[in-house]
């Protein structure tokens, strides 16, 4: 336990709401980016993945918009320590976007429209636990959270879930993104509290 | 930088009716750069604790730690802040965090920083520690507010565009204007953000910090005048409680 503050008494405690170390909850939907928000025209999106061996393989937004869509609910941990219970998505899942590619690479990089870069596990990605998304709320994603569209990574710091998502390069050479070199923790689990470098 | 360190409160000064900023003495601080934050980490007695990431509004040179902290609604760590903290009082603090937002005095560009509301504190930061740039590069200010009394370090800013070689400050007041002011209260736009900034021509390097709303307007703007993109640097405050 901490040094207690003297006078510090706290809100009242909520034993009900199951959050990781260190956060609170929010109802709003902050915004957190390093710079302006990228505009990106839907007939010059493009999506692509490209495996260890340099073979890529692009979708238009119309590509995306073909393939099999989920909707889903998941919560979101920020590192600067909101978090957003059950927020409802659409998207199309990493499993399906990866389907097709010839790859064993274990990991990924991940580049946006804008320049944002992060680093993932390949089997972060995997198995229901990643997606493309394009919708939020029943709404098309807006620009300031990360639409047309942004990876999401829910069980991960929000900030592995890059907004304005363009690629996803599959490497066996771990290479860190841009909160990765600048301080924050290279795998980010909310719930280890992995929020910077140790 | 991960490990906790217990500081002292070892002064307060009240900025404005619902923020003032703490003067913390830190055992070890190993320094920091105009920019960066901290995060500070109250504890009840029976163990409950709450965390929030604050920005540091001391220069990077300066012996003492300096938080300015805004009192938002129903927020319990500003609440006791603003309100409870007194010298003398311990409070654990970490850092100093961020590698993003912050500004050298090696920088050989020119600086203009734009500021919403309580967005001024980390770029307080970087006026203060500019004053000890020999180079005296620009820097320039401009402090979007809601009104006179809303303005964060105010004798401090009139006395520093006299003394520091390269500052200069504009206001925009959004609310209510002083009563001389030349133009009456309005929200940023295209016009004023031309008329107060370094040119895009210039190249200067851009940080932008105060609420999403407000960062956005401004970051497209700059974009939209011929700022690189890669030269907007932003730091977006919600209401972190």
């Amino acid at each position: 336990m901490g040094v207690v503050t003297p006078g510090f008494f706290g809100r009242s405690r909520r034993p009900g709401a199951e959050l990781p170390p260190g956060q609170y909850l929010t109802e709003d939907f902050p915004v957190l980016s390093a710079g302006p928000t990228p505009r990106i025209a839907l007939d010059e999106w493009e999506f692509s993945i490209t495996s260890e061996s340099g073979e890529v393989r692009r979708w238009t937004w119309k590509d995306l918009q073909a393939m099999p869509r989920e909707s889903f609910t998941v919560d979101l941990h920020c590192v600067t320590r909101w978090s957003k219970l059950a927020t409802d998505w659409e998207g199309v899942s990493l499993d399906a976007l990866l389907a097709d590619i010839e790859s064993s690479a274990d990991f990924a990089f991940v580049s946006s429209y804008g320049g944002y870069t992060t680093n993932v596990p390949v089997e972060d990605l995997l198995e229901g636990k990643a997606w493309v998304a394009f919708g939020y709320d029943g709404e098309e994603l807006a620009p300031e959270h990360g639409g047309p569209a942004r990876l999401l990574v829910p069980h991960l710091y929000l900030w592995k879930s890059a907004k304005w998502v363009r690629g996803i390069t599959l490497s066996n050479v771990d290479e860190p993104g841009f909160w990765e070199t600048a301080g924050y923790h290279n795998y980010g689990d909310p719930w280890r509290e992995q929020r910077y470098w140790e | 930088m991960s490990s906790w360190r217990v500081a002292t409160v070892v002064g307060i000064r009240e900025e404005t009716a619902t923020a003032r900023t703490l003067i913390l003495q830190v055992p070890q601080w190993p320094g920091h750069r105009a920019g960066q934050h901290v995060d500070i980490r109250l504890t009840a007695p029976d163990g409950y604790t709450a965390t929030r990431s604050y920005s540091i509004a001391s220069a990077a040179m300066a012996d003492e730690l300096e938080v300015t902290v805004e009192q938002v609604a129903d927020g319990e760590v500003s609440s006791f802040l603003t309100e409870s903290v007194a010298a003398g009082v311990p409070i654990e603090i970490r850092g100093p965090l961020g590698g993003w937002f912050v500004w050298s005095p090696e920088q050989a560009e020119p600086v203009q920083l734009v500021a919403g509301g309580s967005g001024i504190v980390p770029l307080m930061a970087m006026v203060r520690t500019h004053a000890s740039s020999t180079t005296g590069r620009p820097m320039r200010l401009l402090y979007s507010v809601r009104e006179p009394d809303s303005v964060f370090y105010r004798d401090e800013l009139r006395e520093r565009t006299t003394s520091q070689t390269g500052l200069s400050v504009n206001y925009v007041f959004t609310r209510e204007a002083p009563a001389d002011w030349p133009t009456p209260p309005h929200r940023i736009d295209a016009t004023q953000l031309t008329a107060g900034t370094i040119p895009a021509s210039e190249r200067p390097t851009c940080y932008v910090c105060g609420p999403t709303g407000f960062v956005e307007t401004v970051a497209n703007l700059l974009v939209a005048g011929g700022h690189d993109q890669s030269r907007i640097r932003t730091e977006r405050f919600g209401p972190t409680g």
